[in-house]
């Protein structure tokens, strides 16, 4: 790499020839405010807080856009720095509501840390601020544009990360504005609720629908049964929000944790993770030798199903039918769980703890109701239980591990792999190949499914056939795919689409801050998980064995159609 | 056929337009031919002579005889007395100002005497939708050079060393900017020209293009040569219709000829236009956020560098000028650097378009060389303020300039010196100000102004004028406090210094240029709570001197009977009840209401 | 249009449509005061405009004037070319057009059976 040498505050350092002077001031070791720059989005150069001093420039410049040169002349701490970057926040604070006590984002927002590291003591403006109505009217975000500083992230992770444009900037001068087209509100715009907008949100201004008071008062009313379910991914990532490092395993934690906060029963989505191979295993094996339709396509990120619903509806019939863990889980609490513990089904309120704002809308589905009630009730994020952890007064970090209850929370290495990018598609080949084969694995790694890459291939033989199967993680990768597949130009098998980078351990519904680091360490926790499961194939979970021999029968059994099943519609959206 | 022995042109330039050529026009058709005259009379529509004042304007020639103002009644007149008999309508000739004299040619006029009209040499005397009045005055001569005579490093080095410099606004040596674009690297090239004029009280361009299109499309395809541009844009507000229009009759018509398209005069060199037309963002003349228009994107500014000479269009290496510039293209190749490089002064060469504006006798458009005092501008060419009133500034560069006091009216008018008293050449609008403007009003205007038309993006912008805008708001309401100017100030340094597009950076001009020579009037409106000029109602109170003759006809036009008063005697405002509206100082005989 | 030459001739071409505009050239004045016209100013007019054309003559420019008090011997008719004398013809009638436009216009010779006048600037 082309190096060039540049001075930053009288330190002298090489840098690579592409970079920016921010990342060449980070090299140095000093840090800048920065509030529109986001590491993983194309940099705007928008919001000015970052602006530096580089010598024979007329004004400051922005350090995020402006590019190194040889022998350039950086200062970041002179007198005009410092003045520019307090006038910027203090304009922006004069334009943001005062309300930082009530919060979503009190102690968790970037503007207020700029602003308390600035020292800002006092704001001289007293003028018009902006009124915008919120925009509440899905299950799983709510925009408070009041509270956007216009930074734009969300409006570049939609259409860089995600591809789906959602969001644009609206009017002019100070009436600008970040809104769908028309102004509509999320919930008529083309919009998966995959949350990336919110995850990349440095105020309040995107955030997840917060679902913590009802969950409350069902745990105080003593006449519902409570149930919890935990998706894989917010095991590696529940410990960031609660004062622990990247990537933190904390399963038995979170376990006390809730039973702490009062759920009745505290299970594991990865049960019914396994479930889903079951079904979707077997669905794939019947597509292979019945000629349906490939390739077959995953369907447990419900951001990947609006996506397809919304952009692609032409391709839905590639869809697996199988539901989601999260519903299938949903499906048997009011059922199975219910017949077997007697309990009324109309006593139980089933709760989730999800990465993804998503599931919350996925849950709403009408259609979610196959127990003869809504399935699940309520969906947390890692985020909001964070929360309700840290409201319940609980030490996290000094928590003993607990266990999941049986049966519900019994589940194998192939279940928490789901979390992960590439993970649903490893599960599924483990259980596709015993399944057809009759004979037991070498390896259970599939390494080439896992990774960070966009899009991955692999071909996997399966006895004679050689399995073509494909891997995409973010929509915009899928995108991809979904085109060679409507132009034909895709001979796969099997696909796995997760809407989130790096999969559910990336979720909008996880703690902020994630970076490509914090995701890797989440993926490297998880594949942690499964090495230390005694069992890592789901045909081997007892309690998915028992479940079909006592109750639902086989994979894709009448029972599983009903309740584990589901179909899919264009949605007509923006 | 007949011999044609008289042209009748009618200016169809927007301003006359505007001010009801076209009924002119039609009424001269109907009364030629009432009269048997149509066959030898010949009615030619013209772009714009930059006289808008006078508007609708008319020229008989052979006589060149010069009509102002002329409506469809004066028509039968005009045919029956001048096309007829031969007799010139004299009270429809133009009268000076000063003089009171009439004036029948258009060259004896005070507004064009001190004028040198190069890039407007066409306008107002050729049919801008006829391409053949363009090639009678040697149009596409310069193309012809360059492309059969000169190489593209050529064409460079001579627009070098004419010396000219963007007519935009910031003043960039035009040659330079060729020749970044014509080293660049790239597949595809293209030529973009900024016709995206936005700046209040600025209309040369519109001018331009609706008056000689051919002059601006062959600077452009000059350019292209010179670059290796093969495609271009004229991007063009859409508020400007006939602009459109006659562009693209232009463009039709050049490329009918093969002055545009394929092996231009045999060279091998192809170049083609295409317009996109602009919704009307002010910031759109922002060369990056005009090029992300083009792309159908939102026009908003991005970063530089890159420059567009380097990224441009779709990534493209991209050659930006302004109308202006290109217009100014043709001559310099036909008469050469040398001869261009004569006119003007060291560091400005050429001449520079204005659009004359607010309280000044001659409205309309004049063309001078670089160097010219302002004082030429404003009363030699302008014909001084209306209504014989005393003149208090100048607001150059608009939204981005400054303004520039009666102290300073000797200043040549370069890139070099506006910019050192704080203002800016800009794109050529000149608004003149008299004894009643408000200076501090004046900075509200146009800081209200780029605040409605900031993109947005940028904080300091979008956030910063707005907070000006009303501290600006409260000053000339009477709620200005101490530390104000300060604040001011302080936020003024701070936008120029943070915004990212030249708009934002920009804005704060106007307020600090008016605080520079006019400071105070900032001081009186916030310690005296006293508008000087008396413009700032909130701060400008009546009352009745002892002129009044008790007449009561101000008590009876009072709509919130704020006057009281016994007929005879004298009257009196109760300035508590007085909504300032300024009946009483219409209605009064005796001028005996004072405001102030 | 390929050449130089091609634009070069075009030029020319849309001049000469447009020459009447430019100073120069050789005039012919027509009386068009009260007089003139009671006495067939109108008539001579249009035969002189149809002459041109006839002729297809380039640079010529038709003018009118007012009277100038030798109302007898309307219709009066002056022609200037460049550097001579402005002549004068008396009670011209249409019929006597083709003659003053193909003797004097044309050739520079004056038809002295009608001069009325000469005036040398």
């Amino acid at each position: 790499m082309e190096m060039v040498n540049v001075t930053i505050d009288g330190q002298q350092l090489e840098v690579p020839k592409t970079a920016t002077v921010l990342e060449a001031v980070q090299r140095a070791g000093i840090k800048i405010p920065t509030l529109c720059y986001h590491p993983e989005l194309r940099p705007e150069g928008a919001c000015r807080v970052c602006m530096v001093e580089v010598e024979g420039a007329r004004s400051l410049v922005a350090s995020c856009v402006y590019p190194v040169s040889d022998g350039i002349v950086v200062r970041t701490n002179t007198a005009a720095v410092r003045e520019a970057r307090r006038m910027v926040v203090e304009l922006l604070l004069a334009n943001h509501p005062p309300d930082c006590f009530t919060c979503a984002r009190n102690l968790n927002c970037e503007l207020q840390t700029i602003a308390a590291d600035l020292g800002l003591r006092k704001v001289r403006f007293e003028g018009e601020r902006k009124s915008i109505p919120i925009d509440a009217n899905n299950p799983s975000l709510v925009r408070d544009q009041e509270k956007c500083i216009l930074c734009g992230r969300c409006i570049r992770a939609c259409s860089e990360r995600q591809g789906v444009n959602v969001y644009s900037f609206v009017h002019r001068g100070f009436n600008t504005n970040v809104a769908p087209a028309f102004e509509t509100g999320l919930d008529e715009a083309p919009c998966t609720f995959c949350g990336q907008c919110a995850a990349v949100c440095p105020t309040a201004a995107i955030v997840e629908k917060d679902d913590t008071a009802a969950v409350w008062r069902a745990i105080s009313d003593p006449t519902k049964h409570v149930v919890v379910q935990t998706a894989p991914a917010v095991r590696v990532a529940l410990g960031e929000a609660l004062g622990m490092g990247p990537g933190s395993i904390v399963t038995g934690k979170m376990v006390a944790a809730l039973r702490d906060l009062g759920f009745d029963r505290v299970f594991d989505t990865d049960f019914s993770a396994d479930l889903t191979i079951m079904e979707e295993g077997h669905e794939f094996i019947g597509r292979l030798s019945n000629g349906g339709k490939l390739p077959m396509i995953t369907s447990c990120s419900p951001g990947w199903v609006n996506f397809i619903e919304i952009m692609y509806p032409d391709l839905l019939d590639h869809l697996s039918t199988a539901k989601s863990p999260q519903q299938m889980f949903g499906a048997l609490v009011k059922t199975y769980y219910a017949e077997k513990s007697g309990i009324n089904p109309k006593d139980i309120v089933s709760v989730s703890v999800m990465p993804c704002t998503a599931k919350k809308a996925e849950a709403a589905r009408e259609e979610m109701n196959s127990s003869g009630y809504q399935d699940v009730d309520y969906v947390l994020t890692t985020r909001e239980l964070a929360r309700m952890i840290k409201a319940a007064g609980i030490d996290f970090s000094k928590l003993a591990a607990e266990q999941f209850d049986a049966p519900l929370g019994i589940s194998t290495g192939a279940a928490v792999i789901f979390g992960a990018t590439g993970g649903v598609m490893e599960a599924a080949l483990r259980t596709v190949a015993e399944v057809v084969t009759g004979k037991e694995l070498e390896s259970l790694d599939f390494h080439a499914v896992r990774g960070l890459t966009g899009v991955r291939e692999a071909e996997v033989p399966v006895g004679d056939l050689k399995v073509k199967v494909a891997v995409a993680h973010t929509l915009a990768n899928a995108r991809k795919l979904l085109d060679r597949i409507r132009n034909g130009q895709a001979d796969y098998h099997f696909i796995e689409i997760m809407a989130c980078p790096g999969g559910c351990i990336g979720g909008g519904g996880q703690p902020y801050s994630t970076s490509c680091d914090i995701r890797q360490k989440r993926i490297d926790s998880i594949y942690e998980c499964d090495q230390c499961s005694s069992l890592r194939k789901s045909h081997e979970n007892p309690a998915i064995k028992e479940l079909y021999e006592t109750w639902l029968g086989k994979p894709l059994g009448e029972k599983s159609h009903h309740l584990l099943h589901t179909h899919y519609h264009q949605q007509k959206r923006g | 056929m007949q011999h044609i022995r008289a042209h009748v042109l009618i200016c169809a330039g927007t301003g006359c337009t505007a001010s009801g050529a076209k009924r002119v026009e039609a009424a001269l058709q109907e009364e030629l031919a009432k009269k048997g005259l149509d066959k030898e009379i010949k009615i030619v529509e013209t772009g714009c002579h930059g006289f808008c004042e006078a508007g609708p304007l008319v020229i008989v020639y052979p006589e060149g005889t010069f009509y102002v103002r002329v409506q469809e009644e004066d028509v039968p007149e005009l045919v029956e007395s001048h096309l007829y008999k031969g007799r010139i309508v004299e009270r429809l000739l133009y009268k000076e100002p000063v003089t009171h004299e009439s004036v029948p040619n258009y060259n004896d006029l005070s507004f064009y005497k001190k004028q040198q009209r190069m890039v407007l040499a066409n306008c107002g005397h050729i049919n801008p939708e006829v391409i053949g009045d363009y090639i009678a005055s040697g149009g596409y001569e310069a193309l012809a050079k360059a492309l059969t005579g000169m190489s593209p490093t050529e064409v460079v080095a001579e627009v070098k060393k004419s010396g000219l410099r963007g007519r935009g606004g910031g003043g960039f040596p035009t040659g330079m900017k060729w020749g970044f674009t014509q080293n660049a690297v790239g597949d595809k090239k293209y030529v973009v020209c900024n016709a995206d004029e936005g700046d209040p009280g600025a209309f040369m361009d519109r001018s331009v293009l609706e008056g000689d299109p051919h002059r601006v499309i062959e600077g452009m395809a000059i350019c292209g040569y010179a670059i290796g541009a093969d495609e271009g844009y004229l991007y063009v507000r859409a508020e400007y219709p006939l602009a459109i229009k006659r562009l693209r009759i232009a463009i039709d018509q050049a490329e009918e000829m093969g002055l545009l398209g394929e092996n231009i005069f045999g060279s091998g060199f192809n170049f083609r236009l295409k317009i996109k037309e602009g919704a009307g963002a002010f910031v759109c003349g922002e060369e990056t956020a005009l090029l992300a228009s083009i792309e159908g994107k939102r026009g908003m500014p991005r970063p530089r560098p890159p420059f567009p000479a380097i990224s441009g269009l779709w990534g493209k290496p991209t050659n930006i000028n302004n109308v202006e510039t290109f217009a100014n293209i043709p001559q310099i190749i036909n008469k050469g650097s040398a001869w261009y490089a004569s006119i003007g002064t060291e560091k400005s060469k050429g001449t520079k378009v204005f659009a004359l504006t607010g309280r000044i006798n001659h409205t309309g458009l004049a063309e001078v060389p670089m160097g010219i005092s302002m004082r030429e501008i404003i009363f030699d060419i302008g014909g001084g303020i209306i209504g014989g009133k005393k003149f208090k500034a100048v607001q150059i560069g608009g939204p981005s300039g400054g303004c520039l006091p009666e102290q300073l009216l000797d200043l040549p008018v370069d890139y070099d010196s506006l910019i050192q008293v704080g203002a800016m050449m800009g794109s050529g609008g000149l608004v003149v100000m008299d004894e009643t403007t408000c200076m501090v009003d004046l900075a509200k205007f146009f800081l209200a102004f780029t605040q409605a038309e900031s993109c947005g993006k940028c904080t300091p912008c979008r956030e910063g004028t707005k907070r000006m805008l009303e501290i600006l708001n409260r000053i000339t309401e009477g709620n200005g406090k101490e530390g104000d100017i300060e604040l001011l100030e302080e936020m003024s340094r701070n936008i120029k210094n943070t915004a990212l597009c030249g708009l934002g950076q920009t804005a704060p001009n106007p307020v600090l240029s008016t605080l520079r020579y006019f400071r105070n009037e900032y001081e009186a409106h916030i310690t005296e709570k006293r508008c000087p000029a008396g413009a700032c109602s909130a701060l400008t109170g009546y009352s009745i001197t002892e002129l009044c003759k008790g007449c009561g006809l101000c008590k009876k036009s009072c709509p919130v009977e704020a006057i009281s008063g016994e007929i005879k005697g004298r009257h009196n405002i109760n300035s508590e009840a007085c909504i300032k509206c300024g009946a009483c100082i219409a209605k009064c005989p005796f001028k005996a209401i004072i405001k102030g | 249009m390929k050449t130089i030459e091609d634009l070069k001739r075009m030029r020319e071409q849309f001049q000469a449509e447009n020459s009447l505009r430019q100073a120069g050239g050789i005039q012919v004045i027509v009386g068009m005061g009260t007089c003139g016209i009671a006495a067939g100013a109108r008539e001579v007019m249009t035969s002189i405009l149809d002459e041109i054309a006839k002729r297809k003559l380039q640079n010529v420019i038709v003018r009118q004037t007012g009277c100038i008090g030798m109302c007898e011997q309307e219709v009066l008719v002056d022609v200037v070319r460049p550097g001579e004398p402005r002549i004068t013809y008396g009670k011209v009638t249409a019929d006597d057009v083709s003659q003053i436009i193909g003797e004097h216009v044309v050739n520079g010779r004056i038809v002295e059976k009608l001069v009325v006048g000469k005036i040398t600037d």
